[in-house]
């Protein structure tokens, strides 16, 4: 009976996850069904654009900058092993463009936003107001979920562009202006080197990365109380479960993305 | 108007409605009551389409809430007002935009004409003056009074209340169960009020329907109830 139960346990929890992953891409389809068919809420997809992205761009500015300071310093000590030193400004500029700026940017954006999207949309559930708009004959997708999806779609490779631009010049000031790299054999092999094609592949990537950061945060906050329990200490678990979902599918998706665009 | 038939849900395999039914007259008030946790919350949004029953019909006004999609259940929710037990305002809105925010979203009025409706809303619930603060910065019977305007201000013909006065003191209470007397002698609409508010609510219904142990115990008027042998009755009232 013990080994019974021990398998009728592992086809609950099998079919719960099923469950949850239809749930989540059901909700995935009508985001985008109601994205393309109008009415948009202007109003609130600007105001979420101030959130996701204004307000997200100080850490990006000091992220980028650091990010790129350490590929310098890491950059230029690996190259001048091999004599390559002259090859900084590509190395720092395709890890940037292709991958750091992109991913670095989505996890911050993830930490900074998603969990803040997913912890407002996670009361508004708790505290009835997303039934109160249903009363109201009112949408909740084109109020909460909808301008989220938009804002994060324009903020999140807006500002992949910073991480990029501010990360190449920490690797100028230290690759440059510090350890002695030419600065025109810093940006010159880098013009060489990066091309549209790698541009390309960071904006697919970060593009990508802003469906996630607000699919996952918007899903949790929504189905807080149904699929975690209610009151704070579920606001509080779809909050953590949005950042480490959402973390770990950048990542994931990362991998997947790198190996069609490679 | 309402009609109820045979409703029954089950959350978890723990049974709530057991074959619940029921008809209320247009313009009728009626106070639903019961234990807590009896399931009186879930058949009132079962009345407003929220959950859907396991088994059984809601219909208002001849249209089975079950069958309707998008514009006509649009329709129907324009016609109906519903308040909340914790108010549900939207908290990063003032009482004001709480308020006007169903009629910038449902109507075509001009912003002059919001305006004055709003505030002859706000001043007949007693909340002149707080339009421009927030809901965490008035009083728990302010956000009732408050979230009483922004389900009224459109007029509605059916209007459910969920616990109107949990949590208020008494003299906030018989405030609250005024107001909602009052709105009805304004607009007759057709209500449905939640509560514990036993006997002070039988000043204001028509009706009184009691669930017990998922069944309707209980459909009669007040003074029928109050007269009733039936020893649950009796016990619940406290006789």
């Amino acid at each position: 009976m013990r080994r019974m139960d021990i398998i009728r346990k592992i086809g609950a929890v099998t079919l719960e996850s099923v469950r949850r992953m239809g749930l989540m891409g059901l909700f995935l389809v009508k985001t985008f069904l109601y994205t393309l068919i109008p009415p948009i809420k202007f109003g609130r997809v600007i105001k979420q654009i101030h959130f996701i992205g204004v307000q997200s761009s100080l850490v990006i500015l000091l992220t980028g900058s650091f990010s790129g300071m350490v590929l310098g310093f890491q950059g230029y000590y690996s190259l001048s092993r091999f004599g390559s030193d002259a090859f900084l400004g590509p190395m720092v500029g395709l890890a940037l463009i292709k991958e750091l700026g992109p991913v670095l940017s989505a996890l911050m954006v993830t930490g900074r936003a998603g969990s803040a999207v997913a912890a407002e949309i996670g009361i508004m559930r708790i505290s009835e107001q997303i039934d109160a708009l249903e009363l109201m004959g009112l949408n909740p997708y084109r109020y909460l979920i909808v301008p989220n999806l938009l804002a994060a779609l324009i903020s999140v490779p807006l500002l992949t562009a910073i991480f990029d631009v501010v990360g190449i010049f920490g690797g100028y000031l230290i690759g440059v202006k510090l350890l002695g790299v030419g600065a025109g054999v810093y940006f010159g092999e880098m013009r060489h080197y990066v091309e549209m094609a790698d541009v390309l592949e960071g904006l697919y990537k970060s593009l990508s990365f802003g469906v996630l950061i607000a699919w996952v945060s918007t899903f949790k906050g929504y189905y807080t109380g149904i699929l975690t329990g209610f009151g704070a200490e579920g606001v509080s678990k779809a909050t953590t479960q949005a950042v480490v979902l959402c973390s770990v599918l950048i990542l994931v998706w990362d991998y997947f993305m790198t190996s069609l665009l490679f | 108007m309402i009609q109820v038939e045979d409703l029954h849900k089950s959350f978890d395999g723990h049974v709530v409605l057991d074959g619940i039914s029921f008809e209320i007259g247009k313009g009728q008030v009626v106070a639903l009551i019961g234990g807590s946790g009896g399931g009186k919350s879930v058949l009132l949004k079962h009345l407003a389409g929220l959950m859907k029953p396991d088994k059984g019909r809601v219909i208002i006004d001849g249209a089975d809430l079950k069958t309707l999609r998008g514009g006509q259940l649009r329709a129907l929710r324009d016609r109906l007002g519903f308040l909340f037990q914790g108010g549900a305002l939207f908290d990063s809105l003032t009482v004001y935009e709480n308020v006007a925010f169903p009629l910038r979203e449902k109507t075509k009025m001009k912003e002059r004409e919001i305006r004055e409706k709003v505030l002859k809303e706000l001043e007949l619930v007693g909340l002149k003056g707080a339009e421009d603060k927030y809901p965490s910065q008035i009083s728990g019977g302010m956000v009732k009074r408050a979230a009483l305007a922004r389900a009224l201000v459109r007029d509605p013909e059916i209007m459910l209340f969920d616990e109107p006065t949990t949590g208020l003191d008494p003299v906030i209470g018989q405030a609250i169960l005024e107001l909602i007397d009052a709105c009805h002698k304004r607009i007759s609409f057709t209500g449905i009020v939640v509560t514990h508010e036993i006997p002070r609510i039988f000043s204001y219904v028509d009706r009184v329907l009691m669930i017990y142990e998922g069944k309707l115990r209980v459909n009669a008027t007040p003074q029928e109830l109050m007269r009733s042998e039936d020893p649950v009755v009796k016990s619940f009232l406290g006789y």
